[in-house]
């Protein structure tokens, strides 16, 4: 290698790639966006779940004297009706993609499962309050209506999108509905779904 | 695809009806024009910063002149006193910090700095300041209801916080609550917004590596801040639940665990300090690369140093518990993290000397406010490494060692760094320049006040001044007339700093209006805000840039001017 060649090896500010090429985006803003909430969702159901082990560890007995057990199964049962939702959901986003006319009806049956977790649920938590579990009667009963609670909130949250979607997805609208507007909805469904059997055997079971 | 895609069509035809006029609720009240959303932050942040610097004028007269009248307030009482210090720390935090930093320069530099025309959600844009600006109402609110505004010191600690019968804030603390889960809500919508338009709204041409570095910084923090901030919102559901359902979260008498709050509150709390440190050190970046005529030294170093302080700031929270009853074992855990993580904002600082090293130096007002920042910054570092080694933090703990530490960090990265960067960048947001000797003025009217009130802290904190008396003349031990003296010189220099900020005011919006005409790249710069008119047009740029080289090529051999702008394909 002859002494002049050398210069041009170094790294110069010419040696900067010329020809600018238009930006793809790696990933749909709406789904990204999604995304970066997860993000802080997650974080504050792990808070939640600290918090629980924390307190529970502080005490001897859990859960506290003369506190009612939980629902164990007929909870179980509604989880596997949940989780079918989320399935649904799945199953809705693939037949969209296709093109195929029965996404929408998919998605109903998504949301209607949905809403029957949440039914269901409700009127566990007036039996529980009948048998003395309030959310001041001990921490245990405090923990169990903040982190159920906060899960429901957030199924009611996504349920009122699910729906919302589902109502954008009849044929016939001025702005139809977009792929990555309705895959960022099923990843808010997802992360719902997904964070339930955690709660569930943290709460319930363990 | 299509939002960011639809979004640039819509303002491209916007751009091109030049007589498309919004009605003045369009353009100045509910826009979505990133521009004005971010300075309708800045504005709201500079108001709160003016409440917050009259309640900390309000306990440092009370603290160098206990019982006295103070001009302007009246008598500061202990109820009043806790009110004060509680809301100027959660102000000066949350409502100016925050807003300015990140939410006022983050919209308003991100889509030029860029290369595009608007936030990819702008709507969403437009919902996070309305929530943020009912977020300051509430907080001011909070001020007047019975019993008066929270007063339990900005973290909150239960049970304190959460007993009505031990703060005797029953609705202010409440609200207090309640606001500052408004204001996270706030950011967390402008957070999504600002990292999503970075991610798919950068110029042709515009890779990672040709992102300046203030773009960096201020994703890196709200990054940060959204995987902080979860522990936050389930730490503040928990304590307002307490409060007003009557739930034992945080009650050791009814099972619940007092330290628990602290860990899911710090767990926040300590890389929120990163979340404010980062915008600035980028700001910081800027404005001194432009003014060293010089190419940003170590950029990548720079880079990925801060995103490793940003890993290292989740596992240092603890270092503010040592006395709370942690485990010993643990505590050196997190001593060890602790002083770990001044190894990589050590290097980011040296960066910053390595540019300035070499460079031909302007010492304009811009750069005075960078230059004051690396040296009050430097100092609040080094102080925390005896902050950080649990065994001095026994003695130092709820000091005003502490007190003048954190000063020392927050002060020059909300104020002296957020001046830097605002006569910076003041000519591209109004179109005028700031007075420049009057800016000087400003400058050494705040800078040396600034450490005529916290050096003295620092001896106080040593001489074992804890944090939260009011009234010191109590206390034999504290009530000594060279201590007195400290204090009083303290206030003294606070007084004199809050006065050399009037004509900063009036050189402000006098300047607004009448400064000098800005042509669109004053300080000549690299980076693509520099290329639109000031102030830029709605939907900033003609027709959108491509992006040529990195935001930092100052003094290349071969160009006829020393500064070469990242759209400019040719030779300068």
């Amino acid at each position: 290698m002859s002494l002049e060649s050398l210069p041009a090896l170094l790294v110069t500010a010419e040696s900067y790639d010329p020809a600018p090429v238009p930006q793809r985006p790696l990933i749909d803003s709406r789904q990204f966006g999604m995304l970066l909430f997860i993000v802080t969702e997650v974080m504050f159901f792990a808070s939640l779940v600290s918090a629980y082990l924390i307190i529970r560890s502080g005490l001897e007995e859990w859960p506290p004297w003369g506190q009612p057990r939980l629902p164990v199964w007929s909870t179980a049962l509604n989880t596997a009706v949940l989780l079918s939702s989320g399935v649904a959901a799945y199953l809705s986003g693939r037949q969209f993609r296709g093109g195929s006319g029965t996404a929408q009806r998919t998605l109903g049956i998504s949301v209607a499962l949905g809403t029957f977790f949440l039914v269901f649920q409700g009127y566990e938590w007036v039996q529980m309050l009948g048998f003395g579990l309030t959310v001041t009667s001990s921490t245990y009963g405090g923990l169990f209506y903040l982190i159920i609670g906060a899960h429901g909130v957030h199924v009611l949250g996504a349920l009122i999108a699910l729906a919302y979607t589902w109502m954008r997805m009849t044929p016939g609208q001025e702005q139809p509905l977009t792929q990555g507007g309705a895959s960022a909805v099923r990843m808010l469904w997802y992360f719902v779904v997904g964070v339930w059997p955690i709660l569930y055997v943290l709460v319930y079971l363990a | 695809m299509s939002e960011t895609t639809a979004a640039t069509a819509t303002v491209q035809e916007h751009a091109h009806e030049e007589h498309h006029e919004m009605s003045f609720w369009e353009k100045y009240i509910f826009p979505t024009d990133h521009k004005m959303i971010g300075l309708q932050y800045m504005f709201t942040g500079m108001f709160m910063a003016a409440v917050g610097g009259y309640f900390a004028y309000a306990f440092r007269m009370q603290l160098a002149f206990p019982g006295m009248d103070v001009p302007l307030f009246g008598q500061v009482t202990p109820q009043i006193y806790n009110m004060l210090i509680t809301n100027h720390g959660t102000i000066m935090i949350f409502w100016v910090a925050m807003p300015v930093l990140i939410a006022g320069f983050g919209n308003f530099l991100i889509p030029l700095m860029i290369g595009c025309d608007d936030m990819v959600f702008p709507r969403i844009n437009r919902l996070s300041y309305q929530i943020f600006f009912v977020s300051t109402v509430v907080l001011l609110l909070s001020f007047f209801v019975k019993g008066g505004g929270f007063g339990g010191a900005w973290t909150a600690y239960p049970p304190l916080s959460s007993v009505p019968e031990y703060n005797l804030t029953n609705w202010g603390s409440s609200l207090w609550i309640v606001a500052v889960a408004l204001e996270i809500i706030a950011f967390l919508l402008g957070g999504i917004n600002f990292v999503t338009t970075t991610m798919n709204s950068r110029a042709p041409g515009m890779k990672m590596m040709d992102i300046p570095i203030v773009i960096w910084m201020i994703n890196i923090a709200v990054i940060m801040f959204m995987a902080s901030v979860g522990p936050l919102i389930a730490g503040a559901v928990m304590l307002f639940m307490d409060q007003r359902i009557g739930t034992t979260f945080f009650l050791p008498a009814g099972g619940g665990d007092p330290v628990l709050w602290q860990h899911l509150f710090w767990f926040f709390g300590h890389p929120e300090v990163y979340v404010v440190l980062f915008p600035t050190l980028g700001l910081v970046a800027d404005v001194i690369t432009t003014f060293s005529r010089k190419k940003l030294w170590g950029y990548r170093t720079i880079l990925y140093t801060t995103i490793a302080t940003g890993g290292l700031a989740f596992v240092v929270w603890a270092h503010h518990q040592f006395i709370a009853g942690i485990d010993p074992r643990m505590a050196n855990v997190f001593v060890v993290t602790t002083l770990l993580i001044s190894i990589p904002i050590a290097e980011v600082m040296f960066c910053y000397i390595a540019t300035l090293y070499g460079g031909s130096i302007r010492f304009t007002v811009p750069m005075l406010w960078a230059l004051g920042f690396l040296m009050t910054f430097l100092l609040g570092g080094v102080t925390g490494i005896y902050l950080g080694a649990s065994g001095l933090n026994i003695y130092f703990h709820d000091s005003y060692f502490v007190v003048a530490h954190f000063h020392y960090t927050f002060f020059p990265i909300t104020i002296i760094g957020m001046f830097g960067a605002l006569y910076y960048w003041f000519p591209k947001m109004f179109g005028r320049h700031l007075n420049e000797f009057w800016g000087k003025v400003h400058f050494w009217g705040t800078l040396i006040p600034f450490n005529g009130i916290f050096l003295p802290l620092f001896l106080l904190g040593m001489a074992g001044q804890h944090r939260r008396i009011y009234n010191y003349e109590h206390f034999p031990d504290l009530a000594s007339p060279d201590l007195q003296g400290l204090r009083v010189f303290a206030t003294a220099s606070l007084v004199i700093m809050l006065l050399f900020q009037i004509p900063f005011l009036i050189n402000f919006f006098g300047s607004m209006f009448r400064g000098r005409k800005a042509e669109p790249n004053p300080w000549k710069a690299n980076t693509l805000e520099w290329i639109v008119p000031s102030p830029p047009p709605h939907g900033n740029f003609k027709e959108l840039p491509s992006v040529y080289r990195g935001p930092y090529e100052y003094s290349v051999p071969g160009n006829r001017e020393d500064y070469w702008p990242q759209n400019m394909p040719d030779r300068n």
